[in-house]
């Protein structure tokens, strides 16, 4: 059945269509969790407001268990799922420039335009950056090309790598985000927090 | 007595209305794993921002330079392997987040033009550093081929071991940062 427009279900345009719904859930959720603010999204790593912790993994383990049991009950078919190819260099040293970029910036793309569409003018300028700093990937090219394709690993999932099966992975994963939803909770208790 | 402390348990209630709160970070954390879901489920494919603004800058360049975007590597493949860089999945779906966005923040009244900033700095530095950290996110998202929802949430909710890798890079880096920029927030 799943995914639609790879069984052909529907079209390449109502795959645009679609994609566009999905966007206002996305934006919607993001602005009514509190990702509008870059206040509070920088928060996490003063342990001040833990909401992104808490909303960025209760949404990875949701979609996570939502896609184990779709693909038990036969409704999704996992092999027809994108999953992110590993190239290891790029994944960390572009990992670790986002990372530079969030505790700056005080929010991620995504944050971003949500951010701009009620308005935050920091946002505006965010936006800015990113096009530069896109540009300058771009224009670059050739600099980067050699670190972007080095150590291509294919499509590994992380339960692979690690020997283990889907389900067991997907079990120790979910203890952990409860483990770190308790700690996020002990930190705002334990630093002080205004609501901005 | 009992009526004065109704009257005060309402006085609070009513200040308590006023500010529309945001929603439980749990109930939001489900309800944005739902969205990924449907994303999987009908497009087989994770949520993103940071590629729709790489297809504006590849139209932007093909428009304004289109003799350098014929002979650049990056847009000479980019431009082979897509026919209109703006008809793109991620375009429409971050035309949305704008909509989406716009419609939670109204219902919310939290519609407002202002540079959200701690009181501890001024305007000014806050957009400066909103600029140099959207130039870093952006170019890290290119290397890393999407960004926190492209590559971390999306990658992660599909066990990607590139997106547990990235996530964790962003995450560690914002952390490990945190100090030498503690000014700006704290």
């Amino acid at each position: 059945m799943g995914p639609l427009i790879v069984n052909e279900i529907i079209s390449p345009e109502t795959n645009l269509f679609l994609a566009f719904l999905i966007g206002i859930g996305f934006g919607f959720v993001l602005e009514s969790s509190g990702f509008s603010s870059s206040r509070k999204l920088a928060g996490m790593f003063y342990g001040y407001d833990t909401t992104v912790l808490k909303v960025f993994f209760t949404a990875a383990i949701t979609a996570l268990l939502g896609m184990l049991f779709g693909s038990l009950f036969g409704w999704v078919d996992l092999s027809l799922i994108y999953i992110n190819p590993t190239y290891l260099h790029s994944a960390i040293v572009g990992g670790v420039i986002m990372g530079a970029g969030f505790i700056m910036g005080g929010f991620c793309p995504g944050t971003a335009f949500c951010a701009i569409s009620i308005g935050k003018l920091d946002a505006l300028a965010f936006i800015g950056g990113l096009f530069l700093g896109i540009l300058a990937f771009t224009e670059g090219y050739p600099l980067f090309e050699e670190l972007y394709k080095a150590e291509f690993m294919g499509t590994p999932t992380i339960n692979e790598f690690f020997g283990l099966t889907r389900g067991i992975f997907s079990f120790v994963l979910i203890a952990a985000a409860f483990a770190m939803f308790w700690v996020g909770e002990w930190a705002e208790k334990k630093f002080p927090r205004e609501e901005y | 007595m009992p009526h004065i402390l109704i009257l005060i348990s309402n006085f609070k209630h009513m200040k308590e209305v006023k500010k529309t709160k945001y929603w439980n970070p749990y109930i939001g954390g489900i309800m944005l794993g739902l969205v990924l879901l449907s994303a999987n489920f009908i497009s087989g494919r994770g949520l993103g921002a940071s590629g729709a603004l790489k297809s504006v800058v590849v139209s932007t360049v093909n428009i304004v330079a289109p003799d350098h975007a014929e002979n650049a590597t990056f847009y000479k493949n980019y431009n082979e392997t897509h026919e209109n860089p703006m008809k793109s999945w991620l375009v429409f779906q971050v035309f949305g987040v704008l909509v989406g966005g716009f419609l939670s923040g109204t219902f919310a009244k939290r519609l407002k033009f202002k540079v959200e900033h701690s009181p501890k700095i001024s305007s000014k530095r806050r957009l400066i550093f909103a600029l140099i950290g959207g130039a870093f996110f952006g170019f890290g998202s290119q290397l890393g081929r999407g960004c926190t929802s492209g590559s971390a949430l999306s990658g992660m909710a599909v066990l990607s071991l590139g997106g547990f890798i990235t996530m964790a890079c962003i995450f560690g880096t914002a952390f490990g940062l945190a100090y030498f920029f503690r000014k700006n927030w704290i």
